[in-house]
């Protein structure tokens, strides 16, 4: 693979002034069998932003936030988040997985799937209460899903899912917010009402870091932008990282003409 | 029915063999949400080689001894299936098919060629199970019920059988909530600090347990009738996981007093003078509790079965 360097650093003096860090990555290495998914990556994502991870299918973005999260043994590598091991930092960390990776089949309301983002606050034994139902149809409502509170979840749209999904992460009260293809396949309407909901929590003081895969939506989403392609490629502000010639240089290919030069 | 009959001969299979379908149904709720009905098959088999290794190597047939032979077994195969799929290679499945296979071949073998037979086990018990054997002598009738002298003389399966079910329910009950989350969406589950690994391992264990319980009621092949049909058939008639568990107990319980009653009665109500096998009588009316619930449920799965 190409050798890259992390290029938008050092072109610009307002880089050299890097925001606080609410996540820090160092040498992280993730190899699924003997190829390496994500190799050698260190990175910092700022506090109170939004951060688009991007690169192309198979640059180990879902794997880079699970590695993160602790869900995949990684060969080697060190997380940091609010300045504290991972371990210490999980209970403020809200982690939003790919709707596709669960069985919508379980047999569970949409109440259910919220309220078990109340978890650490209940405990394992903890039992539901009417504040536990009032929080999680807040949560709900907040995603515009509260008339769903109620409804089978595997009579849900995809849209709808994803919508549940975000007011499960909304319960957990967390500072940092880890998502994964937010966006993917779901409605337009949907795709509104996460963008304001996580554009609510930004203005809150929270991060977020997103996956993503739509370039066309990545300077109206977001404050900041990751290039993966198993190797960091860059990092940085919308404005001085996502150019064509970085976006180009992590995807390997020709790009559409919409994004600046 | 002064129970001078039923007492001693009927109503001591007919409660092992409820707490025994309690047993499994339990875990079961699980092992078909995480579409893992296979690994309840694979403990029901498992168990065999462990339960007679541990009759040969004490010469004892206590519940408890032969318990513990079990749980190594299941032990041991979990490490061999996990061991199988990382140096072979092969999908789980298939190696979840090896080890069982194998360990209830050797089972059988060492059955057959240790005296064994001759004692308390045989082939024939291993696989269909043995609840008819499993009587009262002491009873006199219902009275018996009340008499501690004669409650001594119950079949020792009996408060074994009682220990394990309890002990089963009471862990699920406990363990609840994070066992629906972490089966529900692993990753999320893990990211709360669940651990997953230990709640996974603890289900193989629980289902071993309960296989176990089921091995000396129906035998090692209708165990999984019990591990599954209760908790798919009641699947099939609720959205809720809480509701879910509740029904499948229900019809374990169902199932397992009508499959014995059945079983001792049936013939000879219709003029037939045998009886039949009681396990094969409770699996059966497992099974068509199943049919009945996939033809008539309002909420059919176009995939049917899940598991």
């Amino acid at each position: 693979m190409t050798d890259v360097t992390p290029l938008a650093r050092s072109t610009t003096p307002a880089e050299f002034a890097a925001p606080e860090a609410v996540l820090t990555l160092t040498g992280m290495t993730v190899a699924y069998a003997a190829a390496p998914a994500i190799e050698d990556v260190t990175a910092r994502f700022a506090k109170g932003a939004m951060t688009a991870i991007i690169g192309p299918n198979g640059a180990g973005k879902s794997t880079l936030l699970k590695a993160t999260l602790g869900l995949l043994p990684t060969v080697s590598g060190k997380v940091e988040a609010f300045g504290l091991p991972l371990a210490r930092a999980l209970p403020r960390i809200a982690y939003v997985p790919q709707r596709a990776s669960v069985d919508w089949d379980f047999p569970a309301r949409v109440l259910d799937v919220v309220l078990m983002g109340l978890y650490r606050q209940t405990g394992a034994l903890g039992r539901i209460g009417k504040a536990e139902t009032a929080r999680a149809t807040e949560c709900l409502s907040r995603v515009g899903m509260e008339a769903f509170a109620d409804r089978q979840i595997g009579a849900l749209s995809g849209g709808q899912q994803q919508r549940v999904f975000l007011a499960r992460a909304l319960a957990q009260g967390a500072d940092l917010y880890l998502l994964d293809e937010p966006f993917a396949g779901v409605d337009a309407a949907t795709e509104s009402a996460i963008i304001t909901v996580l554009k609510s929590l930004r203005d809150e003081g929270r991060s977020i870091i997103a996956v993503h895969h739509d370039l066309a939506t990545v300077p109206a989403y977001f404050d900041r932008v990751l290039l993966l392609n198993r190797r960091l490629v860059a990092e940085g502000t919308v404005a001085t990282t996502f150019r064509q010639a970085l976006v180009a240089q992590t995807y390997g290919a020709a790009l559409p003409g919409t994004i600046p030069a | 029915m002064d129970g001078s009959e039923f007492v001693p001969l009927t109503l001591p299979p007919m409660v092992i063999a409820l707490l025994a379908a309690l047993s499994c149904a339990g875990p079961g709720n699980f092992l078909i949400l995480r579409r893992q009905a296979m690994l309840g098959d694979a403990m029901s088999h498992v168990v065999l080689p462990g339960i007679v290794a541990a009759f040969l190597l004490s010469g004892s047939a206590s519940p408890p001894i032969l318990l513990a032979g079990a749980l190594a077994a299941a032990a041991l195969s979990a490490a061999l299936i996990e061991a199988i799929r990382r140096l072979g290679g092969t999908d789980p499945g298939a190696a979840m098919g090896i080890t069982f296979t194998a360990m209830f071949a050797a089972g059988v073998l060492m059955l057959e060629l240790s005296g064994a037979a001759s004692v308390h086990l045989d082939v024939e018990h291993a696989l269909y199970g043995n609840l008819e054997g499993l009587i009262w002598l002491d009873a006199t009738g219902w009275a018996s019920l009340l008499d501690i002298a004669a409650l001594g003389g119950l079949p020792p399966e009996l408060p074994a059988l009682a220990l394990v079910a309890g002990l089963i329910l009471a862990t699920l009950r406990i363990f609840h909530r994070p066992l629906a989350i972490a089966t529900f969406d692993e990753g999320f589950a893990t990211s709360l600090g669940i651990p997953t690994r230990l709640l996974s391992a603890g289900l193989v264990a629980l289902t071993a347990l309960a296989a176990v319980a089921a091995f000396s009621a129906v035998g090692s092949i209708l165990t999984i009738a019990m591990l599954i049909c209760p908790p798919a058939t009641a699947r099939l008639l609720t959205d809720d996981l809480g509701r879910q568990i509740r029904l499948s107990l229900g019809l374990a319980a169902l199932a397992a007093v009508a499959g014995t009653v059945a079983a001792g009665y049936l013939p000879l109500f219709l003029g037939l003078s045998f009886t039949v096998s009681a396990s094969g009588m409770i699996a059966t009316v497992s099974g068509l509790g199943l049919a009945l619930a996939a033809t008539l449920s309002p909420r059919r799965h176009g995939h049917g079965q899940r598991g």
